[in-house]
């Protein structure tokens, strides 16, 4: 408790050190919301497995560490980061070090006129209205304390604006990284992406790191979609092995809207997803997909909430986990269709494959309900790698190692496919090779 | 080629088979005839390495090797082949993605070069006009949604693409109607040599009318009861299984 205690007072310690090196924003109407959230953060308890929405979820590891938030651009060359970008991917390209932006490593240089991509800490400073109606105003800073703490800290992160009827064509590559060393670095970016009425936009959140170290990622991504505007976002996770990174995602749909996610993960110590979404009118479209691979003693939660307030409209979900020696998945997906939705379609589908004896998911499909014209459906499933299909490809002399390969990768065939942007198809594909095909 | 010897096979406890005997030599066609649950599955699975079964007597030898010490995937390396009665759907697996795994990792087992591109594409597509398999099954998912009928022919297609030494047929007659009966039954012997064997179990007699035995085994109660030429196969049609099952014509030849 004592240490939870000190805790406290060393994140409260350095808000006082960021305040002050503030200046003159303190005064800014952004900044009370800042406040807000640090009061927020001072009251609220960190998250126990007695809470119902971290019952599986024990994250005391993370809480023994006193993370040092970080303002500082480390340097860095150009040839450090070539690695992490996709072969044959054209994609306009943000890169954030540490939650820091870059802008000598980003490469904006072909971004359609009109449309924004940088800094929220550059578009915070010149005051601009789209933050002034949107930033802050998704993510529940009074309730989730990690998202008390990411707003109490907001300085930088991505800002994406496409106006009215624009078209990003290209991706927008978001590249998170993170470089830790003796210091143990709180990375908290903080996403704003808005599409306008008939605008279009691919956006890719890429975190990675550069050392394997232990750091913590805290982030939160507000995205809003205006009338009838469609945004494909990835999110490919892929974090060191020992970090921690616990990620909230708030999507706001207007009329006609459609938004499709595909969130990958691989990496981290404990990682933990909520992403939420809302239809505030009617005719919206939502597809949350994701595909989790885990190991060794990794945690992988994601809670998932598609809220149906208003009729008309569909839902997608479907996620996959392939878990690997002690390793632990938790999948908790909330569906609400609520009274006036009628004519909602709302699908939801959770499958694991375990792949050892002690690895362990718990999933929880939830459908709640209150329309009574409306289509819906849900299942969970946790197996093993098919038998049949084992010997069935062994018979035609394909041996143990390539069969499982096979059989994994047809396992995660149907998410990995329905990514639109081929470079990152291509890529998850690569990864689950080199993870099965040893 | 094969010979089974004095082969007793238990699953879950129970003894399956009690004490086969069969030789099949290079160039023969061999079929096991018997009612459900004598066993010919079991015996077919068994040759093929399926782990569930527990080989509790007797032994197998395959080209002068002891099959039943190799895994499922160095058998198919050494020539051996199953046409599986229920063919395996594999979601999310294409059928030429599993051939040509398939077909590389025997090339790599026998110290081969992998098939390149071409090569690999003029092969299916000729072996596919054998079982008169449509193209279009070719990118889709093993299995997957095929009628009965397709899969029987996609299985002696993939036996057409690997060119086994010795080949089990299980029951890939069953469920076909007389043209693609025929249509299997055509693929099997054309690809038919002196060099290669096989083994087809059926409960039919119809399918040997296509594809004639030189060796018929009677198989019941886990024991073959009676071996004879293609002419004990129409003796059976006609008398029916209980023939077999009076232990006053109970006469092992061999």
């Amino acid at each position: 408790m004592d240490q939870i205690l000190d805790l406290k007072k060393w994140y409260l310690s350095n808000y006082e050190i960021f305040e002050n090196s503030l200046n003159g924003e303190a005064s800014s109407p952004l900044h009370s919301i800042r406040r807000e959230a640090i009061n927020k953060f001072s009251n609220l308890p960190f998250p126990t497995v007695k809470d119902e929405e971290w019952k599986y979820t024990n994250i005391s590891p993370l809480l023994k560490y006193s993370f040092k938030p970080s303002f500082n651009l480390p340097n860095l060359h150009r040839n450090e980061i070539i690695k992490f970008l996709f072969e044959g991917m054209e994609s306009h390209l943000l890169v954030f070090i540490n939650g820091n932006f870059s802008n000598d490593l980003s490469d904006l240089s072909r971004l359609p006129n009109g449309v924004v991509a940088g800094s929220i800490a550059e578009a915070i400073a010149i005051d601009s209205p789209i933050i002034k109606k949107h930033l802050g105003k998704y993510a529940d800073y009074k309730n989730q304390i990690f998202t008390s703490l990411s707003t109490a800290f907001m300085k930088d992160g991505a800002f994406i604006y496409v106006p009215n009827g624009k078209v990003v064509e290209s991706p927008i590559h978001i590249l998170f990284l993170t470089t830790s060393s003796e210091e143990q670095i709180l990375s908290q970016p903080r996403n704003l992406f808005v599409a306008g009425k008939n605008s279009q936009l691919k956006v890719i959140e890429h975190f990675n790191s550069l050392n394997g170290n232990i750091y913590f990622t805290n982030t939160v991504t507000e995205i809003v979609l205006e009338e009838n505007a469609v945004i494909d976002h990835i999110k490919l996770q892929e974090e060191s092995k020992k970090a921690f990174h616990i990620s909230r995602m708030e999507i706001d749909q207007e009329r006609n809207s459609n938004f499709t996610s595909h969130s990958i993960s691989f990496g981290g110590s404990i990682s933990r997803n909520d992403i939420n979404s809302i239809f505030n009118d009617e005719g919206g479209e939502c597809t949350l997909n994701g595909l989790f691979i885990t190991n060794e003693s990794q945690l992988y939660d994601t809670h998932t909430m598609i809220d149906h307030a208003k009729p008309h409209c569909n839902s997608h979900e479907h996620y996959k986990g392939i878990l690997d020696d002690s390793s632990r998945g938790v999948f908790n997906g909330k569906v609400m269709v609520r009274k006036d939705a009628q004519k909602t379609n709302a699908f939801q589908e959770n499958n694991n494959i375990i792949l050892s004896k002690e690895a362990l998911v718990n999933t929880k499909p939830q459908l709640e309900i209150f329309a009574d014209d409306v289509k819906c459906s849900h299942g969970a499933t946790i197996g093993q790698l098919d038998m049949d299909a084992m010997f069935y490809l062994k018979s035609r002399g394909i041996g143990e190692e390539s069969a499982r390969s096979i059989l994994i990768h047809a396992f995660a065939s149907d998410v990995i496919k329905s990514i639109k942007v081929k470079p990152i198809r291509n890529y998850v594909e690569e990864i689950l090779t080199e993870k099965f095909n040893k | 080629m094969l010979e089974v010897k004095n082969l007793h096979v238990k699953i879950d406890g129970k003894e399956i088979l009690k004490g086969i005997n069969l030789k099949v030599n290079k160039g023969e066609i061999h079929a096991i005839m018997g009612p459900n649950g004598s066993g010919k599955s079991t015996l077919a699975q068994v040759l093929a390495g399926r782990e569930e079964y527990e080989v509790t007597k007797g032994e197998v030898i395959y080209e002068g090797k002891n099959l039943l010490e190799l895994s499922p995937e160095d058998r198919a390396r050494e020539g051996l082949f199953l046409a599986f009665q229920y063919p395996v759907e594999i979601p999310g697996v294409s059928n030429t993605n599993l051939l040509k795994t398939a077909l590389n990792e025997i090339r790599k087992a026998r110290g081969e070069e992998e098939v390149d591109a071409l090569e690999f594409l003029s092969l299916i597509k000729e072996r596919m006009k054998l079982v008169e398999l449509d193209q279009s099954l070719l990118s889709r998912s093993v299995n997957e949604g095929f009628s009965g009928g397709e899969k029987k022919r996609n299985e002696i297609f993939q036996m057409a693409v690997l060119e086994p030494k010795l080949a089990i047929l299980d029951e890939t007659d069953s469920g076909l109607d007389i043209d693609a009966l025929r249509i299997v039954a055509n693929g099997v012997n054309k690809l038919k040599s002196n060099d290669n064997s096989t083994i087809v179990v059926t409960h039919y007699q119809r399918l040997l009318n296509y594809i004639i035995p030189d060796f018929v085994h009677v198989l019941y109660n886990g024991k073959i009861v009676k071996s004879g030429g293609k002419d004990l196969a129409s003796e059976l049609e006609e008398k029916g299984y209980d023939w077999v099952k009076d232990p006053s014509n109970e006469l092992v030849s061999n």
